[in-house]
């Protein structure tokens, strides 16, 4: 059944008048994921100016979506000065499952929509993140969904196009995707590895994982630790992995705020060992991610 | 975003926060009139560089003497000395690295007598997703070195957000830096004033190193250092109006006017990928295949034909680099319209260094396709591993 969305899931989109919302809803509804409603303030109840959209109920809040469609995930898309609001929005709506693919919001914003999270029964993908993607069932998010084939690996990753890179290659090797997520690169964020990769363990049509990383942060470290002390406990399942920004200069952001070694803390080749310490096969290039992967599976 | 010390400071004073008194100088005659404008009879003259390790820097030019660039001055002659040696003279620092950074303006400021020094910032803290202050009796020093050498030093106080800050979280601070008396309750309106500061401009960093007890026994910020979230920027146009743009790296101003991210490194092989991840991981495989990366560059998402080309123009501003690798996992962008992109731009640009171009996504065939047919010397590549073996490669025959 994967893991997080399936062909079941019900998707609403907020902001979905505005030009990403509209073209990316399209893609997502193309690809077969049930799209049952969209949200613009003041656009309740009128029909969308796309013609590919036009049959998509539209509500003034999250609330009304929810309550009249019964969807179960948001993908939200509203403009980064606007984003917390509609994060926070649907938490208060009660969405079991919430995609912020926005970019860059400010992370004082994301300090108070993690606080509202506590607590709450929704779980947050991102933001700053291409989504989620269970091939042929369902697809929140920008991932393009061509470069995917229904398979057993679970795809976990802080990078966007890094991600797109390891289900290419796992598509190459023939092992296809239980599901892919991307869990985005803000500093604070929703769901982490560990969250992702506690799913993946669970889930039985999950048979290997791979984790792809960035410098900054301690989370591929953290995420180690937990690989390591749940294969005590006899839950592991074969694992290869990778690290962005080895060649990295200290000190300096790369793109992503989440994104900087500092203070001497967030090295790549720490993640590296800590990840190898766990089991966790470290591809030797990023361009040998379903090679490496395919050898760990093999043992 | 950075700002200079003295930017820093007066935003302290706006929100009542203590600190030495002092004013910005932009050439020798606004220096000297310390004097009239500070209560003296010492006055302390600092470089304005957006790096630390000034005190323990040292001048390229000789003119500019052995001193650092922080100096004791007792006279409007002393301070105008130290004036006019450091202004337009350039700074090396242990953070500046070997080219230094030209003083375009000090900071004047009172002299304090000081009883003890200690450290304390607040930032966003990844773990707690809350901001966190963190406090040392250990002021003045490097606090990484600090962490390293003596962690039981350092205290770490995170605020919810939802109660924001309470005057508990500034006695447990005050209480582990030992202070006593009146300074307790000093500490505990400093720090909430700092907590509001934080939230009302948005900043990713503070810090106040050192902070200070003087021998009056008063609580003052003789330093301070403040970042800002560039997320946030849009809703402060008053902390955007302190940017230096002479702080930057040209390069890397005039990539932000495009929406580029980039950053420059000391290889020579320019890289222009989509994705910061994806961006990481190509400078990481072209190290692999024994060459360096000249540079980060991130095109984000949508890579027009107007940013490619702007794009291009800043990698080849880098006189070092001697091959291009664009690799474009292009999603569902369309790789014919991204290709027509790369064709266009290079035609205009007379790009004369080896041009390897990796495209994945959607009708990669017909992108392929166009580049072929384009006339121009580009190499065409599979993947990414191909790319970075077609780069190095043509590099290395170039050569």
């Amino acid at each position: 059944m994967a893991i997080l969305v399936d062909k079941n899931t019900k998707v609403i989109c907020q902001g979905i008048t505005g030009a990403q919302g509209t073209f990316h809803t399209k893609q997502a509804k193309a690809y077969g994921t049930q799209i049952v409603g969209g949200v613009t303030p003041g656009k309740g109840g009128t029909q969308h100016p796309d013609a590919e959209l036009a049959d998509v109920p539209m509500f003034n809040s999250a609330a009304e979506a929810r309550a009249v469609t019964g969807a179960d995930a948001t993908s939200i898309y509203v403009p980064p000065p606007f984003a917390a609001d509609a994060i926070l929005e649907a938490i208060d709506a009660g969405f079991p499952f919430i995609v912020a693919i926005t970019e860059g919001i400010p992370v004082l914003d994301m300090v108070k929509v993690k606080r509202a999270l506590t607590g709450s029964g929704s779980r947050l993908l991102g933001p700053n993140c291409p989504g989620i993607l269970t091939p042929n069932q369902c697809k929140i998010g920008i991932m393009p969904g061509n470069i995917f084939k229904p398979g057993r690996v679970g795809i976990v990753s802080r990078s966007g196009t890094l991600t797109y890179e390891a289900v290419k290659q796992t598509s190459d090797v023939d092992l296809g995707q239980s599901t892919a997520v991307g869990i985005g690169g803000d500093p604070v964020k929703g769901l982490e590895f560990i969250e992702v990769l506690e799913l993946f363990l669970g889930d039985p049509d999950t048979d290997s994982i791979i984790m792809i990383g960035e410098i900054g942060g301690s989370a591929e470290e953290e995420a180690a630790e937990f690989i390591k002390s749940e294969a005590k406990k006899g839950r592991s399942k074969p694992m290869a992995g990778f690290i962005a920004g080895s060649t990295a200069p200290p000190g300096r952001r790369m793109g992503h705020a989440g994104a900087i070694i500092s203070g001497g803390k967030g090295k790549a080749e720490d993640k590296f060992e800590a990840m190898r310490s766990a089991g966790i096969a470290i591809a030797p290039s990023p361009s040998a991610l379903g090679t490496t992967l395919l050898g760990a599976i093999k043992g | 975003m950075n700002i200079h010390e003295h930017q820093a400071k007066e935003l302290l004073e706006q929100f009542g926060i203590p600190a030495p008194k002092g004013f910005a100088a932009f050439n020798v005659k606004e220096a000297g009139e310390a004097v009239q404008r500070l209560p003296g009879p010492v006055y302390v003259i600092k470089a304005q560089i957006h790096a630390g390790g000034r005190g323990k820097g040292r001048f390229k030019e000789a003119s500019a003497g052995e001193k650092g660039g922080v100096r004791i001055a007792k006279s409007r002659e002393e301070i105008e000395q130290a004036a006019e040696q450091m202004l337009g003279a350039t700074l090396v620092t242990e953070q500046t690295g070997a080219d230094g950074r030209v003083v375009n303006r000090v900071y004047v400021t009172e002299g304090v007598e000081i009883d003890r020094e200690l450290y304390l910032s607040a930032l966003v803290d990844r773990a707690t997703s809350r901001i966190a202050f963190i406090a040392s009796s250990a002021g003045g020093m490097d606090i990484e070195q600090v962490a390293h050498d003596t962690p039981e030093k350092i205290i770490s106080v995170s605020i919810d957000p939802a109660s924001g800050y309470q005057p508990f979280h500034g006695r447990r601070i005050a209480f582990a830096l030992g202070l006593e008396g009146k300074q307790v309750g000093q500490c505990v309106k400093l720090i909430g004033d700092l907590y509001k500061l934080v939230l009302a401009k948005d900043m990713s960093m503070l810090e106040i190193n050192p902070l200070i007890v003087t021998k009056g026994g008063e609580l003052s910020c003789l330093d301070a250092k403040f970042s800002f979230d560039s997320n946030a920027l849009y809703r402060h146009p008053d902390v955007l109006e302190m940017r230096d743009l002479a702080e930057e790296d040209p390069a890397e101003v005039e990539a932000s006017k495009y929406d580029l991210s980039y950053v420059k490194l000391d290889g020579s092989i320019g890289c222009m990928v989509n994705g910061a991840g994806l961006a990481m991981a190509t400078m990481d495989i072209i190290k692999l295949c024994g060459e360096e990366p000249a540079n980060f560059l991130d095109v984000g998402g949508g890579a027009s034909k107007e940013k490619v080309q702007a794009a291009f123009k800043i990698i080849l501003s880098d006189p070092s680099v001697k091959g291009i690798l664009v690799n474009i996992f292009g999603g569902i962008m369309r790789c014919d319209i991204i290709a027509e992109g790369v064709v266009a731009a290079a035609r205009e640009m007379e790009i004369t260094v080896p041009l390897v171009v990796r495209l994945e996504g959607t009708n990669v065939e017909l992108g392929k396709k166009i580049l072929a047919e384009s006339g121009l010397k580009i190499t065409p590549a599979d993947n990414l591993g191909d790319a970075a073996e077609k780069i190095t490669a043509a590099v290395k025959e170039a050569s």
